[in-house]
């Protein structure tokens, strides 16, 4: 297996965008100023040699085969499970459960708990910032109980109603489903305060974390979130797989989600008995080669330089706020106290599609649009925004070539 | 290298600035709406149809500079127009927005700025948005609403 960036390296911008062939990748006629993280994070050369060199060298299906690379590929595939478990502080590898990406994870737990305990009366509560991956979901297992769904405000700033939150979550409340970080605003959510909201009510707490296991440390039993969901290709791993952290007591309670094989203790036409947790709910052939991807990017994650990085994030944040901010007819939208480096805005007189195809002609790629968060652009009046959503590899630098093409957009349209 | 100015053509600008036909229309005998799910843009088109001829067009919506400017230019060159005419013009629109060749020569001359779109290939729906919008207003009796990801 190819080795990370060693250790106590200290975090450095240059040595890290080496890591990243694709960054010298020219657009337009303009070097690549890749700043659409949120929407996928691109991949280290060890994360796409790992995946190769499984394809290449390793492959075989998990779980089945007595053959040695069968064999050799089970254990690889259990040890990214145990890599998860420590990555995520779980106590117990099995309360991961290997999925295809957020988005399959939050189904999960939307069929599996959700539609096996959801009773008529019920309450689901959900936050004004979700995305619709973290709201189609639930109205669809609502519907089918009679149960209802819930909403938690969203402030001027970008921030969760705290006030409304404590008078929403009730003894009704089942399930609280919230962003560990926008992936419009970048706000940080209070997750624990969250958790313990809902445990005084006797909810659980579901925490979408596609938009910030790349940025943060997450700790689950600090987060005391009883599941917790993300994707690999957020950050810096392959797409088609993610993960599920799910309480133990819980997950061993839950009837499984998808039937198929790797999922079964025995089946006759007249029944079945199903695994045990975790593979209950892991039916077909997994992606393999991506979760062993996963892996190399989790192991990419943790050799980093901890503090470095999260320093070098905070300036990217902090330089690309001022700098937008100083720029006429910019409208930062989201300006919580506590948030990732990320920056959505609108500018005025200009539409976001607009702004991001002027953009993508000087080289700068953003995501244009709702964002997947329509309720939340209801809620600000607007039909969408720019996002510049910020990745370890990117510097002040690439803020600046922002800058410049914003200024670009202005002048196209103002004229 | 693409420039800007090969999209954004200063009449598409001054048709986003100061659309023409920007108004709801109380006597329409024909109305649709388009929408496109993917980035959200959605307008409305009402038509005033005198027997087979367009009497007159409007639209109103929410969308970037493109199919903004595209809905304005198109009301302004239909007006007067049959349908069967129309017709061909939303035809020669298509070819000419997605680059597939052939005749063009029922288009009118100013609606050779979208030529650029072609170039675009994630913007060719804001453009072509109020044409189906158009055509399905003219194909249907009354109200209708169609979307870019059913059948456009």
């Amino acid at each position: 297996m190819t080795t990370a960036a060693p250790r106590a390296h200290r975090f450095d911008v240059t040595r890290v965008r080496s890591d990243f062939p694709i960054l010298r990748t020219q657009v337009h006629g303009h070097p690549l100023v890749y700043l659409d993280n949120g929407a996928t994070s691109q991949k280290p050369r060890v994360v796409v040699d790992a995946v190769a060199n499984f394809e290449l060298q390793e492959n075989a299906s998990v779980h089945r085969g007595v053959h040695t690379l069968s064999q050799r590929a089970t254990t690889a595939f259990e040890a990214v499970r145990a890599l998860l478990g420590s990555f995520l502080n779980a106590s117990d590898p099995s309360e991961i459960v290997i999925t295809a990406g957020t988005t399959a994870g939050l189904n999960f737990i939307a069929q599996s708990y959700g539609r096996s305990m959801l009773r008529q009366g019920d309450e689901i509560l959900l936050t004004e910032m979700e995305h619709h991956s973290n709201i189609v979901p639930w109205q669809q297992v609502t519907q089918a109980a009679g149960a209802r769904i819930r909403v938690i405000p969203v402030t001027d700033e970008g921030e969760l109603d705290l006030a409304a939150a404590a008078t929403l979550i009730t003894p009704r409340t089942r399930i609280v489903a919230v962003a560990h970080v926008s992936n419009v605003l970048g706000t940080v959510n209070p997750v624990r305060h969250l958790a313990d909201l809902a445990h005084a009510n006797g909810a659980v707490l579901v925490v979408d974390g596609a938009q910030a296991v790349a940025h943060l440390p997450v700790d689950v039993g600090q987060l005391d979130c009883d599941f917790y969901v993300a994707s690999a290709h957020k950050m810096y791993g392959p797409t088609g797989v993610g993960f599920v952290y799910g309480r133990l007591a819980l997950l061993n309670a839950m009837p499984p989600w998808q039937g198929g094989g790797g999922m079964i203790q025995s089946v006759t036409f007249e029944g079945t008995s199903f695994a045990a947790v975790p593979t209950r709910f892991e039916a077909g052939t997994p992606p393999i080669a991506q979760a062993i991807g996963l892996a190399a990017a989790t192991r990419y994650l943790q050799a980093l330089d901890q503090a470095g990085l999260a320093a070098h994030e905070a300036d990217l944040l902090s330089y690309a706020t001022s700098e937008l901010a100083a720029l006429p007819g910019v409208r930062l939208i989201g300006v919580a106290a506590a948030k990732v480096s990320l920056l959505s805005f609108t500018l005025d007189g200009i539409h976001p599609h607009d702004v991001g195809t002027l953009l993508d002609l000087h080289g700068v790629a953003v995501r244009a649009g709702h964002h997947c968060a329509q309720p939340l652009m209801r809620r600000f009046g607007i039909p969408g925004t720019v996002r510049a959503s910020f990745g370890m590899y990117n510097t002040r630098d690439e803020v600046d070539r922002l800058v410049e093409g914003l200024a670009e957009a202005s002048k196209v349209f103002g004229g | 290298m693409t420039d800007a100015s090969e999209l954004y053509q200063s009449i598409i600008l001054d048709h986003n600035r100061s659309p023409r036909n920007y108004r709801p229309m109380a006597e329409a005998n024909r109305q649709a709406e388009g929408y496109n799910p993917l980035c959200g843009d959605q307008l409305k088109i009402w038509l005033r149809l005198d027997g087979d001829r367009i009497a007159d067009a409007s639209f109103q919506g929410s969308g970037c500079a493109i199919s903004k400017a595209s809905a304005s230019l198109m009301t302004t060159v239909v007006k007067g127009k049959t349908c069967h005419q129309v017709a061909r013009m939303f035809d020669s629109f298509q070819r000419m927005v997605t680059g597939q060749g052939g005749p063009v020569d029922d288009l009118p001359a100013k609606l050779a700025v979208f030529a650029g779109v072609r170039e675009f290939p994630m913007r060719v729906k804001c453009a072509s948005l109020p044409w189906h919008a158009l055509k399905a207003a003219l194909e249907s009796q009354g109200e209708n609403r169609i979307s870019t990801d059913t059948g456009v």
